[in-house]
């Protein structure tokens, strides 16, 4: 059901973790759906993303789309790292089960939560970001 | 891969080589079908017929009282859809449980659509029914009631006897659907007052694709399949001979080793499940101690997930279940886990083990060492576990 790049996403997950003191954190999802993304970054002062760390409660793929996701946006300018959807997640993992296209786009609004958080607390403008849902039903 | 352990025998048992052995000569040298004039299709109609009186005796029915079908789901919607159709004059009312299986479930929600009136009975904290609020359900145009005799999730076993005795004194029919507890408990459809009962071949080492109906004589029996007088013109098609004859050996030999089998099996249930209270913190038993099937065992673990939880025991070669909502493509957790009152963020977390008696307590310690290891991987992966120790610490503070 799962490709073999979820499955190896999902059973070595990469940057798990959490940040101490991080530029930016955002939480979506909810435990009634039964997934839940939290991401952490560390943006240093020339607006790149140099550490990213995620926890996730969640199935599988939850867990696969959190590693990938972190995996694209570390390196990446803020701008760029916006440019990372849910369909970029998708294709970096080859494809994910019909039912589990919720997840990619649960990782999408992580990024965006914690950049959002990022932008909120250093007082600067990220072109294009808007204010993310918590709740992913919302985008569907 | 390490060696299976498989632990998913709610889903489906192993057919025995002993009861394949039975079925073999059916497939190819007895193929007849059962309904020829000549002699050849004789053994295939007696040992339809002697699998029949094997059936009926396991439940202390009469053998014209069961008729076979394709499987528990068949069996179930039969029976709720010939009652309906049957004795549509009386009423249009049925009671039945939340934690029914959707087979079930699923019939009365059409017979719902085709405007027949459904009550769903609520369950304790262990999945029993009340059986105040059964007698109090239950109205003038309540035409039956549908109670599990035991539950396919967590296990529970439910007062069989005790609605059987409410509905016989009401007047109302009882149908109950047995498929998790047919071999598995003792049933007795006199003792116990059931006027119908499902089952199925697969949950006791049968074949796949064969069950049967219990209909007790007297009730109005309508036709569920059309086109051909077997099972006495109510349930047409070929009879699958080889199936039938695995049911019922299975049967046979699931009632003559039903009290060995159970002792073991409880025992080495209690075993694990006394291993997981123990040792896995965060373990939220599920069903009831007392009332429960020998080879069953149900938890939620907060602050983790189902699916991941069976993808990482599969890796270890380990096959169990869980009912969580991330297996089933809906974001909803089980109907059974909400009816029992599980929060939907502690149901996702749910793990099933059912065991068979050839389970052994060293694959149930491998299960439960693996087990510590993933949950507790899985929960350092966890924003709900993280917020849960951020604010320990703080209370501590």
């Amino acid at each position: 059901m799962y490709s073999e790049k979820v499955m190896d996403h999902f059973e070595n997950p990469r940057n798990v973790g959490e940040i101490a003191d991080p530029s930016g954190v955002g939480t979506v999802g909810n435990a009634k759906c039964g997934d839940i993304m939290r991401m952490y970054f560390h943006i240093d002062e020339n607006r790149i993303i140099q550490d990213a760390k995620f926890k996730t409660f969640g199935c599988g793929a939850a867990i696969a789309t959190s590693s990938m996701a972190t995996e694209l946006v570390k390196g990446k300018s803020v701008e760029d790292a916006l440019k990372v959807t849910n369909r970029a997640v998708m294709e970096a993992l080859d494809g994910l089960p019909p039912v589990k296209v919720h997840c990619s786009l649960l990782a999408e609004e992580a990024i965006h939560a914690a950049l959002w958080d990022y932008a909120q607390k250093e007082n600067v403008h990220i072109e294009g970001l808007k204010e993310p849902v918590e709740d992913i039903e919302e985008l569907q | 891969m390490k060696q299976r352990i498989y632990l998913d025998n709610a889903a489906t048992t192993q057919l025995y080589p002993e009861v394949f052995k039975e079925m073999e000569p059916y497939f190819t040298e007895y193929f007849a079908n059962p309904s020829g004039i000549y002699q050849f299709a004789r053994e295939s109609w007696n040992v339809v017929d002697k699998a029949r009186e094997e059936i009926a005796s396991v439940i202390g029915a009469k053998p014209e009282e069961i008729y076979f079908t394709g499987g528990g789901s068949e069996s179930d919607n039969w029976a709720l859809k010939m009652i309906a159709e049957a004795y549509a004059h009386k009423g249009k009312h049925i009671i039945t449980s939340k934690i029914e299986h959707h087979a079930v479930l699923h019939t009365c929600a059409y017979l719902e659509k085709q405007g027949y009136e459904i009550t769903y009975l609520p369950v304790n904290e262990e999945g029993r029914i009340d059986l105040k609020q059964l007698e109090e359900a239950i109205r003038k145009d309540t035409l039956c009631i549908s109670i599990m005799a035991a539950n396919n999730e967590i296990g529970t076993i439910m007062p069989i006897a005790e609605i059987g005795e409410i509905a016989r004194r009401k007047g109302v029919l009882f149908h109950t659907d047995a498929v998790q507890a047919f071999g598995h408990i003792p049933l007795s459809v006199e003792d116990m007052q059931i006027d119908m009962l499902s089952a199925s071949g697969h949950k006791i080492n049968g074949p796949k694709g064969i069950g049967f109906l219990y209909i007790k004589k007297g009730i109005k029996v309508q036709s569920f399949l059309h086109g051909g007088a077997q099972e006495r013109g109510k349930r047409a098609g070929t009879h699958n001979v080889p199936g039938i004859v695995g049911m019922a050996a299975a049967a046979r030999l699931a009632q003559k080793e039903m009290e060995k089998r159970s002792a073991y099996e409880s025992q080495l249930r209690d075993y694990a499940i006394g291993r997981i209270e123990k040792e896995i913190p965060f373990a939220v038993f599920s069903g009831s101690r007392e009332n429960r099937l020998p080879n069953n065992i149900h938890f939620c673990f907060r602050f983790i997930e189902g699916e991941s939880l069976l993808i990482m025991l599969d890796a270890k070669g380990i096959c169990a279940s869980s009912g969580s909502a991330c297996t089933s493509g809906s974001l909803d957790p089980s109907h059974v886990l909400l009816a029992i009152g599980r929060p939907h963020e502690i149901a996702h977390g749910s793990l099933r083990l059912t065991l068979s008696e050839k389970t052994t307590k060293e694959e149930m310690d491998r299960v439960i060492d693996e087990l510590k290891k993933i949950i507790e991987r899985l929960r350092s992966m966890s924003p709900l576990y993280e917020d849960y120790k951020k604010e320990q610490e703080k209370s501590n503070v």
